[in-house]
């Protein structure tokens, strides 16, 4: 494209910022990093078909405080994305396009995601024993 | 339809113009009842040893399951990466290369975990 002279359409710092936008990019930016996760998956389907030693390395990186944290990136990750892109899902059959119901889907994708991966998370660690809610 | 400079630019409806973005859309909605499952199965299994994990896989519907899983996760993650490159790649060439680079990646790792996958169910 050779037309310096054209005018810019405004980028994104022109913008002020809103929830659509934030999830917009977050959408992209899930996507792209549980696509780098999913070599974690492999990770895992490899070290179980390989043998006990093979899986005890890997568990014992994925139960290290530092797996960990990267793990419940992932699971995040993987929830915000599935529950955003079924509002994806809604908009393509035609429906949510309405404005306030628009804003109101994002929010609850926001709020949702948050609540369901500690949901996970906790649910986990109450099985694993190592904390006891009740 | 094509206008006039796009039949002599050869350019055009090749007939296929909505498939990458429904083929988005059919994997996106198979893998949300997939995710529910695997996320679920794996806080269930959280601290599970080997032989627990094995037999786990080794179940019929887990084993079938998880190869869908596999396949429907990296179709849908080579699609998503592709218009990732369109969007912001503009040079042709890298372009081009780096799409065949990313595609050919994704083939990879997504065909060794189905591979895996398959191994543990078929092993001893």
């Amino acid at each position: 494209m050779s037309h310096p002279d054209r005018p810019l359409s405004p980028h994104l710092q022109i913008y002020k910022w809103q929830l659509n936008m934030l999830l917009s990019i977050l959408h992209r930016a899930t996507g792209t990093s549980l696509g780098i996760g999913t070599l974690g998956l492999v990770w895992w389907a490899w070290a179980v078909s390989s043998g006990p030693e093979a899986y005890r390395t890997f568990q014992s990186a994925a139960s290290h405080p530092v797996g960990q944290i990267i793990l419940f990136g992932f699971s995040y990750a993987l929830v915000f994305h599935s529950l955003n892109g079924i509002r994806h899902l809604f908009w393509d059959l035609g429906m949510g396009f309405e404005k306030k119901t628009v804003t109101r889907s994002g929010r609850a994708v926001l709020i949702l995601s948050a609540v369901l991966t500690i949901g996970l998370w906790l649910a986990g660690y109450q099985l694993a024993g190592r904390i006891s809610l009740f | 339809m094509t206008t006039a400079l796009g039949k002599i630019k050869g350019m055009g409806s090749a007939k296929s113009g909505t498939s990458h973005w429904w083929m988005q859309q059919v994997t996106a909605l198979a893998l949300v009842p997939l995710v529910v499952w695997f996320l679920v199965s794996m806080v269930a299994l959280i601290d599970a040893d080997h032989a627990t994990m094995v037999a786990w896989i080794k179940n019929p519907f887990v084993g079938v399951l998880l190869s869908v899983f596999m396949v429907m996760l990296f179709y849908h993650l080579m699609l998503g990466v592709q218009v990732v490159i369109e969007d912001y790649v503009h040079n042709e060439l890298l372009k081009m290369s780096s799409l065949i680079l990313l595609k050919f990646s994704i083939a990879l790792v997504g065909l060794s975990g189905l591979f895996f996958i398959l191994r543990i169910t078929l092993g001893s």
